[in-house]
């Protein structure tokens, strides 16, 4: 039985991160994401599943924390903001070259530097186009909802195992820190040590027990060996292609002329579509759940039936990149965004639409 | 007597530390860090508990750690082993996780991560080889390169009123309340080893009674980066590293001495 609450996105998340039978979460207050780690420390998930929570020195020490329990098949997440998460790249990285599973949380805030506080969308290019150093990629999943801050928790977790990668939840600041009601799953069972080494005994390394010793490294100093890991991650990123990408198609059908937007700018420009129809303009709305994959397939089918893209977004326009590569030229495709924490309003979305799109 | 007649089982005295592999060392002819291993190794396999040690490798020359310890090994980022450690032994209490790091890995890029994980009182034990250079990357100074000493970073010397004194960060841990057990020891004499090899069991043991952190710094030398040979090294290194970083217990039982 599902049970419905009030609940802001980030302390969903928390709850979410419990109940799902997480292992442990490593963490390092930053705003607007400090509710994940205060909800938890409040909740004391060790007395009620046995999870590990802890409050790291630093960002970087939070994601090695990471690396390590994901090292031993844990199941581990972590949470921060934009310059925490850019602290923590160094450790995404080592965890996309070992192969290693876990969740990254990011409640996106304004940059670049210390930025502002308030909601942003302006990580997107450090979120999918690698961020840290080296041949790797994220699975990145964009929530829109205070449910889907809940429900993209197991989701992230499954992939992560599924492939052995580093999975990235983006949320921003208005996800994070906005109240709805959300339908929380009942709590599942974390798995037993037996059950661990039976699944992961294979690569983790939990003890030396009655097998060869397993060694997680990012390491290769022979170069055939470091490119033959290289394509095998390649590998992984071209079956996510494959069997895992998400969107979400809204008033597609009859549309002359289409949105593209994620996470808060979706919910937004959703909005602006329902104006735009009042006004007889025929808008729908393309949201990508994943941003890694990109729904390359569905954006290039629709451009032969739109008149013109926009892509909105709360930035000076980076995902709107991915959605002319997709569409190849075929129609006009504009950017508009509101950046520095200021969110753009439906009606200045539609205002963009009919000034850069419609003319 | 036939040489063969000689090497049988029954006449063996000595033999390869079990739980090295048989991949050739990575290190230079007259370095330490072979003993370090030997001595980390067999202290694991005669405790008998090798199925529930999980050691975590630096950056640095001892990166490739997992290549000659035959045990279950992770490899951290620069500086991040006791954060990666900190992780495994929270999530696995009941095993014995052990970072082995150098003095550019633990003192330097890794400080706040040391730091935090003593003062914490991780249940974990730290081996820390303390050579006073970067060896992997060719001999750069190090927070523990005594003053005056060269290196490719410091070549006319190391000059304290700009490049700050040698760390004495083994000291400094000592004084956290978390850090149960710290030892400072040497491996280039059998004696020493001895001694050495007592030092480490001594922090294995403490984690099976969860006693906290414990630490054991070994100070070595490094011919290549000190640019002597093996032997000249040594000297050296009792002449002018073991004034500076004296060897010997320096907290037993959670008690400074």
């Amino acid at each position: 039985m599902a049970e419905l609450k009030l609940m802001k996105g980030n302390e969903a998340l928390a709850e979410a991160t419990i109940r799902c039978g997480a292992d442990a979460y490593f963490g390092y207050p930053i705003t607007p994401q400090t509710e994940v780690i205060e909800y938890l420390m409040m909740e004391q998930p060790e007395k009620r599943t046995g999870m590990v929570v802890l409050q790291a020195e630093s960002e970087l020490a939070a994601i090695n924390m990471v690396y390590g329990a994901a090292s031993t098949g844990k199941r581990v997440m972590t949470s921060s903001s934009s310059p925490g998460i850019s602290l923590k790249l160094e450790g995404i990285s080592y965890l996309a070259g070992a192969e290693l599973p876990a969740v990254i949380v990011n409640v996106v805030r304004g940059g670049p530097g210390l930025g502002t506080i308030q909601p942003s969308q302006a990580d997107y290019f450090q979120s999918v186009k690698g961020g840290g150093h080296g041949d790797y990629k994220l699975y990145v999943l964009a929530p829109a909802s205070v449910q889907e801050m809940a429900d993209f928790v197991e989701d992230a977790f499954d992939i992560a195992f599924k492939y052995r990668a580093p999975v990235l939840i983006l949320s921003d600041g208005l996800i994070g820190q906005m109240m709805e009601k959300v339908y929380l799953k009942d709590q599942k069972e974390r798995m037993t040590t037996e059950e661990l080494i039976e699944k992961y005994g294979s690569w983790a390394t939990t003890g030396k027990k009655g097998r060869e010793r397993n060694i997680i490294t990012s390491l290769d100093l022979q170069s055939e060996k470091m490119e033959a890991r290289v394509h095998r991650l390649m590998k992984k990123y071209e079956q996510m292609e494959k069997e895992d990408l998400r969107y979400e198609k809204i008033l597609c059908d009859d549309a002359d002329y289409l949105i593209v937007a994620y996470g808060s700018s979706a919910r937004i420009s959703q909005k602006a579509v329902e104006l735009a129809r009042e006004k007889g303009i025929k808008v729908g709305l393309l949201r990508p759940i994943t941003l890694f994959p990109y729904p390359k397939q569905p954006l290039f089918e629709l451009a032969d039936q739109v008149k013109g893209i926009l892509s909105v977004e709360l930035n000076m326009g980076q995902m709107v990149e991915d959605v002319r590569l997709s569409v190849e030229f075929k129609v006009p495709v504009e950017h508009f965004g509101r950046t520095g924490g200021i969110i753009h309003t439906p009606e200045e979305i539609l205002e963009a639409l009919e000034q850069k799109i419609i003319k | 007597m036939d040489i063969l007649d000689i090497i049988k089982p029954e006449n063996q005295v000595f033999c390869k530390t079990k739980l090295m592999t048989d991949t050739g060392l990575s290190y230079c002819p007259g370095c330490g860090h072979g003993t370090a291993h030997n001595l980390t190794m067999e202290v694991i396999d005669e405790m008998g508990i090798v199925e529930d040690t999980i050691g975590v490798a630096p950056v640095g020359c001892s990166v490739l750690a997992y290549d000659f310890m035959n045990i279950d090994m992770t490899q951290a980022a620069h500086g991040r082993a006791p954060a990666v450690a900190t992780a495994i032994s929270r999530c696995w209490p009941e095993k014995y996780v052990f970072t082995y790091q150098g003095d550019g890995d633990l003192a330097a890029i890794g400080t706040a991560e040391t730091i935090h994980a003593c003062n914490r009182g991780e249940n974990i034990v730290i081996i820390f080889v303390n050579n006073g250079i970067y060896g992997m990357t060719g001999g750069q100074m190090a927070p523990t390169t005594l003053e005056g000493m060269k290196s490719s970073t410091s070549p006319y010397g190391r000059e304290i009123e700009t490049m700050g004194a040698p760390l004495k960060i083994t000291e400094l841990i000592a004084n956290l309340p978390g850090v149960y057990f710290v030892s400072r020891q040497a491996v280039h004499t059998h004696k020493h080893a001895r001694k050495a090899k007592k030092a480490i069991r001594q922090a294995f043991e403490n984690i099976k009674l969860k006693k906290g952190l414990s630490f054991v710094e070994i100070v070595s030398n490094c011919n290549s980066g000190w640019k002597m040979a093996p032997n000249e090294s040594n000297v050296w290194m009792e002449e002018n590293m073991f004034p500076y970083f004296p060897l010997g217990d320096i907290k037993v039982d959670g008690k400074l001495k």
